[in-house]
């Protein structure tokens, strides 16, 4: 990186330098301040619109030209939502399905991290290395077998059959791993020294110097199992144990064409995710750069 | 004593390895295994299972469903990547100066990221509708008579395009912040001292130094793009008339509406091949940079 910069320096060295004219710095800001509202506007709108669409009262949605406050507003869809459509129980397969998995790839992968990082074995890299070329095989790959499995061990239709398989992905163990070398020896060796075992120094000493990683990885996770479509699409047919994602298709289905009521399944699926979002923006964000990755 | 130290830490070592290594194997190094040899066969999940050679291979080539979700892909691919590069590093560069409100701006960049696929897709359906959508209705203050979006053969991938290139917009946006952050302030000072406008610093320094962030972006787009499923399995379906139909839902069709596994396993490592080269180029041109 550093010699890539100092060779684009001599590139600027070669550029010539010219005299610029007198700034208006004002109108520029302005322009500056307008671009940033017309982007966040662009982003914000869909949301404010499907907010809007939610509360319009039947028939109110249907109208040109469109309104952004609705007249009379209603939680009249909200409530058609969760009455005619299990609406609540996709909420709380949801919650359950993320939590759970969420729960099962932190303590997995940093455990199997702490033997990769911290444990001399015979094989040990080999091991890790067979891990990270998984990691390039896309998900379309393994999902065929996955369902076979599942269908074998009698899983479809289950919460195991939607927790389990998914609690293995490989990326945590990377990025836990990589977290958990970063940890001096010495702070071990004391422990071990005390009388710690491996589990103490593991709890103890390990995982609070990992923390935020921890952190970063458990709402990575949960924001993955929670938007997940296709393999509770694949898992699942018992429309009682479906998750939102999946529910929000199948409301999609049946009504079609009643966007209110379409768009108040769609808050309701988006709301938790977004109190989560306000309370850990930095994590999510963290999670997501670390990944490189999305889905 | 020796030995019973090393027998600790063995039993150490396979309670915090096993059990996820047990999980590894069964959920992600057989299912990679087996989808290779049930690549090579008929097996249709009842019947028995029979070797075909590579007869998926040569049935996939000549089967112009495949070849339609794979040009409809491409199509996908070569209008989101620009969007998502040209959008996501004008975001980028827009908040990377000290400002008022960043957090909030930020915030509201990364926001459809964090949303699912699926609420975001019927948000779109929703803005996309041609009588009563917001945006053909803002196309019609200015003058337009907007499309009918999804239900076009030729506009459904676009509205599909735009849609997805909304939603990350804001992830290629914090990948972009990361990079403009290892660009040292020193060359900006410089370029001042010279008398370098800002399109000029713009141009002459921010773009080529950023060129390395701007290719790993690149590639994790291809990768995550050629997976596309989600929006359009929401959106149209695969429709109007196959004119969306990608590569995944394909696989997926065959995998759990025909049940062809083995046909679907041979296009799920076709997929996978494809991937893989953008994947080895990649690590190609990261050994370059290190070395």
């Amino acid at each position: 990186m550093a010699m890539e910069n100092s060779s684009k320096a001599l590139v600027y060295q070669n550029i010539k330098s010219k005299k610029s004219k007198k700034r208006r710095p004002i109108i520029n800001k302005i322009l500056f301040y307008l671009l940033l509202i017309g982007g966040a506007s662009i982003m914000l709108i869909p949301f404010l619109w499907m907010v809007s669409t939610s509360l319009k009262p039947d028939g109110a949605t249907m109208v040109l030209p469109p309104k952004f406050v609705p007249n009379e507003p209603t939680t009249q869809n909200y409530e058609r939502v969760t009455q005619q459509f299990p609406m609540m129980r996709f909420l709380w397969n949801s919650i359950v399905v993320a939590v759970l998995t969420t729960i099962g790839q932190m303590i997995f992968s940093s455990m199997a991290a702490y033997a990769f990082a911290r444990m001399q074995f015979r094989g040990r890299d080999k091991l890790f290395l067979l891990y990270l070329a998984t990691m390039m095989v896309p998900t379309q790959v393994t999902m065929i077998p996955q369902f076979i499995l599942i269908k074998q061990f009698g899983w479809l239709d289950s919460y195991p059959g939607l927790i389990i398989p998914t609690m293995f992905a490989v990326f945590g163990t990377f990025l836990m791993r990589q977290a958990m070398l970063g940890i001096p020896r010495e702070l071990e060796e004391a422990a071990f020294m005390d009388g710690a075992n491996h589990f103490q120094v593991f709890y103890r000493v390990c995982l609070p110097l990992i923390k935020p990683m921890l952190a970063a990885l458990g709402i990575f996770t949960f924001m993955q199992s929670w938007n997940n479509f296709l393999w509770p699409l694949i898992v699942i047919s018992n429309q009682e144990l479906a998750t939102l994602p999946l529910g929000l298709s199948l409301l999609q289905g049946r009504w079609a064409t009643d966007w209110g009521l379409m768009m108040a399944g769609v808050v309701i699926s988006v709301l938790p995710i977004l109190i989560v979002y306000l309370f850990a923006q930095k994590y999510f964000i963290q999670g997501m750069t670390m990944s490189g990755m999305k889905e | 004593m020796v030995g019973m130290t090393r027998k600790k830490t063995f039993i150490w070592l396979c309670i915090f390895l096993l059990p996820n290594l047990l999980g590894f194997l069964t959920f992600i190094g057989a299912p990679i295994v087996s989808s290779l040899i049930i690549s090579f066969t008929d097996w249709d999940l009842l019947g028995e299972m029979q070797f075909t050679g590579f007869e998926n291979y040569i049935r996939l080539a000549q089967d112009p469903d495949f070849w339609v979700s794979f040009r409809n892909t491409i199509f996908f691919i070569l209008g989101y990547i620009p969007l998502v590069l040209i959008f996501g590093l004008a975001c980028a560069l827009l908040l990377n100066k000290q400002m008022k409100f960043r957090a909030f701006f930020r915030a509201t960049f990364f926001l459809p990221v964090i949303t699912s696929w699926v609420a975001v897709s019927l948000v779109w359906k929703w803005l996309y509708n041609p009588e009563y959508g917001l945006i053909n209705y803002a196309l019609s203050i200015i003058g337009v008579d907007g499309p009918q979006w999804l239900s076009d053969p030729n506009t459904a991938m676009i509205g599909i395009i735009l849609a997805s290139a909304w939603k990350d917009i804001g992830f290629v946006m914090v990948l972009f912040l990361g990079g403009l952050q290892n660009i040292s302030p020193s060359f900006y000072e410089a370029a001042s001292i010279d008398g370098a406008g800002n399109a000029r610093k713009l141009w002459n320094i921010t773009i080529p130094l950023l060129a390395p962030t701007t290719f790993f972006v690149t590639i994790i787009s291809l990768i995550n793009s050629f997976q596309v499923f989600d929006q359009v399995m929401i959106m149209t379906g695969g429709g109007p008339g196959g004119s969306t139909e990608v590569m995944v839902q394909n696989i997926y069709n065959h995998a759990f509406r025909y049940f062809e596994m083995g046909y679907a396993s041979a296009m799920s490592w076709v997929l996978f091949l494809v991937i893989f080269l953008f994947t080895w180029i990649q690590m190609k041109v990261q050994d370059r940079e290190v070395n």
